[in-house]
């Protein structure tokens, strides 16, 4: 759990390594099945996710905290997060295609995507939940996007070689990938209580 | 295509022929995220099939009057509506499984497995068959999520609860296998689950 009395290094070392968003925490698995073909779309896809979680977990911070809860209408959490997330990253694409051509190149198609990755609206509503200041909340995003993208470029490498095995034919496809992944998973569960976390 | 079948199909097509897990693949992270226990995965499921039998409901009883061009807007509106409702039910009458399956509560809106339903079959179809649709997703679903926790609930920790009441526990004897209800069970579980599928289930 990370609260915000916890100091900046611990919140990146929980939500980058103890906690990893993919491996630990089960969240954005879609993305994780379905772009770790290649380790190059998988580094896009994290660079794109880095990106837009950042935005979209500042945003969000602020509308709640200026926004509904002056108001007293925390309940709307829900709805307000996720059309203002979609909307965000609409607004992002266009204006990140009109004015930096290069990135669009790179970061285009994997944008529209994560207006579905469950890990954006989740980091959005963690930040609430573990009651984080502003400062906090945007360290912790880091951390977990960074992960993200950590966790999936490792896991694309691992597919790339597993790929080239001879799998039972049971296995071949999804069920080999999900063997891998709890694989890295038990890896990663090597960092628990790391620094007493 | 879809108009040919019969209600009963479109109601079995959920559970068997699309399910949305084994099938589709989609709605993972709950799966996963849930299942470490048969009673959390109950819930999950049970949450998720209100919110797809209800938005499809909606989403079906509002198609003349939902014009193209905003529609996703538009469902996923009414889908936060309902996650939003259960969401407050779940966290006064079930306090203790709103604790447990946390984030996953609110995360119920962006499930690819409400919105697709929502835009394959709902808005498309009449009441009656959304409905029939959006029940067979959700007990597709709740399904398989069960299953995959009561084996890990009892490889991981011996026991079995549903309904909040422990059906049987294995006892002292039983060395429970922890990784299990850890995380790499979660997906070392689904892993076997869809290697079974593909070996036993013919591709039609």
């Amino acid at each position: 759990m990370i609260t915000n009395d916890m100091n900046v290094f611990m919140i990146l070392v929980s939500s980058l390594l103890v906690n990893n968003i993919l491996l630990i925490r089960f969240l954005a698995l879609c993305s994780f099945f379905g772009l770790s073909n290649k380790v190059e779309t998988s580094m896009s896809m994290g660079m794109a996710v880095i990106f837009v979680m950042v935005n979209a977990s500042a945003v969000t911070w602020l509308l709640y905290h200026w926004l509904l809860v002056p108001l007293h209408q925390e309940y709307l959490r829900t709805i307000v997060f996720i059309l203002v997330i979609a909307a965000l990253v609409q607004f992002e694409e266009m204006y990140i295609r009109k004015n930096f051509k290069d990135l669009y190149v790179s970061l285009g198609i994997y944008l529209p995507l994560i207006t579905t990755n469950c890990a954006v609206l989740a980091i959005a509503i963690l930040n609430i939940d573990y009651q984080l200041s502003f400062i906090k909340s945007i360290v912790y995003t880091i951390g977990v996007s960074v992960g993200y993208t950590l966790a999936i470029v490792l896991f694309a490498t691992v597919r790339d070689r597993v790929f080239l095995a001879p799998v039972p034919r049971a296995f071949q496809g999804y069920p080999i990938a999900f063997i891998t992944a709890s694989l890295m998973s038990l890896a990663f569960m090597g960092f628990a209580h790391l620094f007493g976390l | 295509m879809a108009a040919e079948k019969s209600t009963l199909r479109v109601f079995l097509n959920g559970i068997v022929e699309e399910n949305p897990i084994l099938v589709l693949m989609i709605g993972l992270c709950p799966t996963l995220a849930v299942s470490s226990n048969a009673n959390d995965a109950l819930g999950m499921g049970a949450a998720a099939s209100f919110v797809l039998v209800a938005s499809n409901l909606l989403v079906s009883l509002l198609r003349k009057h939902t014009p193209a061009s905003i529609r996703i807007p538009i469902f996923i509106v009414i889908i936060a509506g309902f996650v939003t409702l259960i969401d407050l039910l779940m966290h006064a009458y079930q306090p203790g499984l709103y604790k447990n399956l946390g984030v996953f509560v609110p995360l119920i809106v962006v499930n690819c497995i409400i919105l697709g339903r929502a835009e394959a079959f709902a808005y498309t179809n009449g009441l009656l068959r959304s409905a029939a649709d959006g029940l067979g997703m959700g007990l597709g679903f709740t399904l398989v999520i069960v299953i995959l926790g009561a084996f890990r609930e009892i490889l991981g920790n011996g026991t079995l609860t549903l309904f909040n009441t422990e059906l049987f526990n294995l006892g002292a004897g039983f060395t429970p296998a922890l990784v299990f209800i850890m995380p790499p069970g979660g997906f070392l579980a689904i892993g076997f689950l869809m290697a079974l599928k593909q070996k036993f289930w013919k591709k039609s």
